[in-house]
């Protein structure tokens, strides 16, 4: 069940946890990932949905938010990481296909793994925990009917 | 306001640094454990949820407001049909691709340009879900 251990899972929930904290405490802003699509779309797009008054006022920060995280883990790798840097094997059309049903059913659904997930949860809103069994559930599906294709990894 | 752009800096280092950390950042972590082979990742939501649920609970009932700016306001989400097919439609791009927002972000930060595909198309999905189906 944990071939890897606990705790590279567990230090890295904490520290992931530690951020949201402070960006929460400092800001009372919930520092989550899926809205930065929408916000970010509003700098090209003209349509109405996009140019939403709680999107132009989020998008600088999310914008940001999202800088750090892709820089938070450049810098695991080129300090602690044992391992170098990482490409993954899964082939491109999987994530192309992928993406798109991510971003899709995230917007749809206003929130992903962390913002039902974490901000969500930590909220202790059942719409987010009904999100959240649904996604892990049909993830978990959807994984094992794949490798079961004789797709892999 | 610059102040809190650069809280919101520090927080999104955290964030990815600890998703590099629990192995999030890579999508084989991430299929092995929708392929029931490795189950940490639930430990990894667990323990960032559990942290995250401390502040959001707590630091209100400490804190007035904010420390720079802002007020202490609840995620307000309604449980709807769009809720869960937007989770159903994520679970499978989440099971075929390995990639989630925050994930396939932190994955070009340890190198793993591919994601890039990823992103591309979760870009397009948001747009596309956006300007059809609102």
């Amino acid at each position: 069940m944990f071939p890897l251990g606990f705790y590279p899972y567990m230090i890295g929930g904490i520290i992931i946890g530690i951020g949201v904290s402070i960006i929460y405490i400092a800001t009372g802003l919930h520092a989550t990932q899926s809205s930065f699509f929408d916000t970010t779309i509003s700098f090209f797009s003209k349509r109405p949905y996009f140019l939403q008054k709680q999107y132009l006022n989020s998008r600088e920060w999310r914008l940001t938010f999202a800088a750090g995280v892709i820089i938070g883990a450049f810098l695991y790798t080129i300090t602690i990481a044992t391992e170098g840097f990482f490409t993954t094997s899964v082939e491109w059309w999987r994530l192309a296909i992928g993406g798109f049903l991510v971003g899709f059913g995230t917007r749809l659904s206003k929130g992903c793994t962390s913002g039902h997930g974490i901000s969500g949860l930590a909220s202790l809103s059942t719409t987010s925990l009904f999100a959240v069994i649904t996604f892990i559930t049909v993830g978990m599906l959807t994984a094992l009917f794949v490798q079961n294709l004789g797709v892999f990894p | 306001m610059k102040l809190k752009l650069i809280v919101v800096f520090v927080g999104g280092l955290l964030f990815g640094f600890g998703l590099a950390f629990g192995g999030m950042s890579k999508q084989e972590i991430v299929l092995s454990f929708l392929q029931l082979k490795d189950l940490g990742l639930l430990l990894l939501l667990g323990g960032s949820a559990a942290v995250t649920a401390l502040t959001i609970n707590l630091i209100p009932k400490i804190l007035k407001k904010p420390l720079l700016d802002g007020k202490f306001k609840k995620r307000q989400r309604t449980l709807n049909q769009r809720t869960i097919i937007g989770a159903i439609i994520f679970g499978v791009g989440w099971g075929l691709s390995g990639l989630c927002p925050g994930s396939a972000l932190a994955s070009l930060g340890v190198g793993n340009i591919p994601s890039l595909i990823g992103i591309a198309g979760m870009f397009l999905g948001a747009y596309i879900m956006g300007r059809y189906f609102t």
